[in-house]
């Protein structure tokens, strides 16, 4: 089972909140993924008022709460955004989005291990959105970052596993899970990245934008349960050539 | 420093085009500003329904299923400009106010009550009503009750808009109204606003001083809105080259022929007002598109899922409009006079969320949020 932080998860998909057509389809599609930890934009929500759009229909029993910091520029905005919503009752799970390009929303290496090395020392359970950069990964893991989020391609691109052989390196070196985040387009894309290792995915616009975003949840869980499944089982080695089932080793000869 | 293109070049450009370059624009995911004179062309018209198709996947994929809103609140009617087409020219006789700092206040109140969370503070361009100071304070009064402040006001200084960046102003809308330095030169008749190249540099003003979010737009009636199209491409570039911090977004306000003594120069059709957010949806997949009440409920509508990404419902374009019951003197009327319950039924019946907060106060805030914990 996975553990993060010492809390156990039995689903390895981590669902979102954006883009959902409405709160009650957000909350179906959620609760079709099976997903346990759900991630919300600190700039979307106001946790303070109980009749939010997006806190109405989250059930905070059922889920683990991960507030993101989407939106920051910087270490300084990510850290106060971290601090206030921790003070309204956000819990101490965060997930770090330090995203300066608002354009291709891609992180900032040098902000986010700043502010990952502050917040953990105020006791915060940080997860860094970043690129699959393995020596990144290594320096926030040792910064005391609980898990690292390695993309997989740019958010809400849909492109998939671009990444691959950088987050072969992360998921061959860290200590720490590595949930594969942003990018995952397809219920293949999260087989590929739960068959190469990945403790678990993060996915929300394949989700949201899909035709029906109930189903495409299922589909998404079933992948995620298969591609963990197959990484566990033992994949068989990818070679160029034909290899017969009932190998003849050429070696008749011995007596 | 933004170098316009001439305007005839942009035309030319556009006139240029064929339709197999329209066609390839259309399916190309980084068109260019070659591919966008494309789109904007007469050869890309037989394509509408193709383009309407591509912009609302790519909105759909980069913005999710959902709509911003947002509300103006007019502040002065008081301008220094004579502009041709614009109920607040100062040449005008109508009754001008300013509002106080409590009644600006309790306007901002009243769509707060209504459900709003993001204001735009609209004014004419009359320093000496409402200047940096006026702002200032209104922003201070206001910031920690809104997600979002963003103002629609007299081009400032780089100083000045850091200082109502930090009093919690988030973004910053400023029209060039006309790219063609030509129309420019004749309906501007006098003010500051006259100073074509003074204005173009606004809004990289604003985001140099670090506003999150820079607005862009052309008054469409007043020239040739295909090339106007394109210089707003022009500039979207140049300044995601300057200033790749920060989020732009481009309006669409339309003088419609029906409205007001001023006839367009240059009548915009919905048609054409329709390929012009297509195409530019379609060159800048990023940029956020407002679709105001200028425009018809019925349009509006129509188009909710093709391309706008923020609406506003209710407003009224008259200082005290919302809460004084002898507020007179718009700026201009309104097509959509919707509220925002009723705007947002009918996003949803579209299926599509009518967001309210998207952008939080705390952004703005000052410090470490220490105090706060």
């Amino acid at each position: 089972m996975l553990t993060i932080a010492g809390r156990k998860f039995r689903s390895r998909l981590f669902g979102g909140t954006g883009k959902f057509s409405s709160p009650e389809v957000m909350k179906e599609s959620l609760a079709a993924s099976g997903c346990e930890m759900v991630t919300v934009a600190l700039r979307r929500v106001d946790l303070n008022n109980p009749a939010d759009d997006i806190m109405r229909v989250l059930d905070r029993d059922r889920y683990l709460f991960l507030p993101n910091t989407s939106g920051a520029r910087d270490a300084g905005e990510a850290i106060r955004l971290a601090r206030l919503a921790r003070a309204s009752g956000g819990g101490e799970w965060l997930k770090l989005e330090v995203t300066p390009d608002p354009r291709t929303l891609l992180p900032d290496p040098i902000e986010t291990l700043k502010a990952t090395e502050v917040l953990v020392k105020e006791g915060f359970k940080v997860l860094p959105y970043i690129n699959a950069d393995p020596i990144l990964a290594l320096r926030l893991q040792d910064a005391g970052a609980v898990a690292v989020m390695p993309l997989g391609s740019p958010i809400g691109t849909n492109q998939g596993v671009l990444t691959r052989f950088q987050i072969e390196i992360i998921i061959a070196q860290a200590r720490v899970p590595v949930i594969v985040d942003a990018g995952l387009g397809a219920p293949s894309h999260v087989a590929e990245a739960m068959e190469m290792g990945a403790d678990a995915v993060l996915v929300n616009t394949a989700i949201a934008v899909a035709g029906d975003p109930v189903r495409m949840a299922r589909a998404f869980a079933l992948a995620v349960e298969a591609g963990r499944i197959a990484y566990e089982a033992g994949l068989g080695a990818v070679r160029k050539d034909a290899a017969p089932s009932s190998p003849e080793d050429g070696l008749g000869f011995l007596r | 420093m933004f170098v316009l293109p001439e305007f005839s070049a942009l035309q030319e450009a556009i006139s240029r085009a064929t339709e197999a370059d329209a066609l390839m624009a259309l399916h190309s995911d980084r068109p260019g500003l070659a591919g966008l004179a494309a789109l904007l062309s007469p050869v890309a018209e037989p394509h509408l329904g193709a383009l309407a198709k591509r912009s609302g996947a790519i909105t759909s994929q980069r913005f999710g299923r959902t709509m911003q809103m947002y509300a103006p609140v007019y502040l002065s009617s008081y301008c220094a400009n004579r502009c041709a087409y614009c109920g607040f020219s100062a040449d005008n006789t109508i009754e001008r106010r300013v509002l106080s700092m409590a009644e600006a206040e309790s306007e901002a109140m009243i769509l707060h009550q209504r459900g709003f969370s993001h204001l735009l503070l609209v004014s004419g361009e009359s320093p000496a009503k409402v200047g940096v100071d006026y702002l200032e304070e209104l922003a201070l009064r206001l910031r920690d009750r809104f997600a979002a402040l963003s103002i629609e006001v007299q081009p400032l200084a780089t100083e000045e808009y850091a200082r109502l960046f930090s009093a919690g102003i988030t973004s910053v809308a400023v029209y060039q109204e006309t790219y063609d330095r030509e129309v420019y030169k004749k309906v501007h008749l006098a003010g500051r606003k006259a100073d074509f190249d003074f204005r173009l540099e606004t809004p990289a003003r604003a985001a140099a001083a670090g506003m999150r979010e820079v607005g862009i737009g052309a008054l469409l009636g007043l020239a040739d809105w295909r090339a106007e199209g394109l210089a707003l491409g022009f500039h979207l570039a140049w300044l995601r080259k300057n200033y790749w911090r920060t989020g732009l977004t481009v309006s669409f306000p339309r003088l419609r022929p029906a409205q007001g003594e001023f006839k367009p120069l240059r009548p915009v059709s919905e048609r054409n007002l329709s390929q012009m957010i297509f195409a530019l949806r379609i060159f800048d997949p990023d940029v956020g598109l407002y679709l105001s009440t200028r425009e018809e409920a019925r349009y509006r509508d129509g188009m909710i899922g093709l391309g706008p990404t923020r609406y506003s419902a209710g407003s009224c374009t008259a200082p005290g409009g919302y809460g004084l019951a002898d507020a007179g003197g718009e700026q201009f009327e309104v097509g959509d006079s919707r509220s925002l319950a009723e705007v947002s039924a009918a996003i949803q019946q579209k299926g599509f969320d009518p967001v309210r907060k998207d952008w939080d106060a705390v952004f703005q805030v000052q410090g470490d949020g220490q105090q706060a914990a």
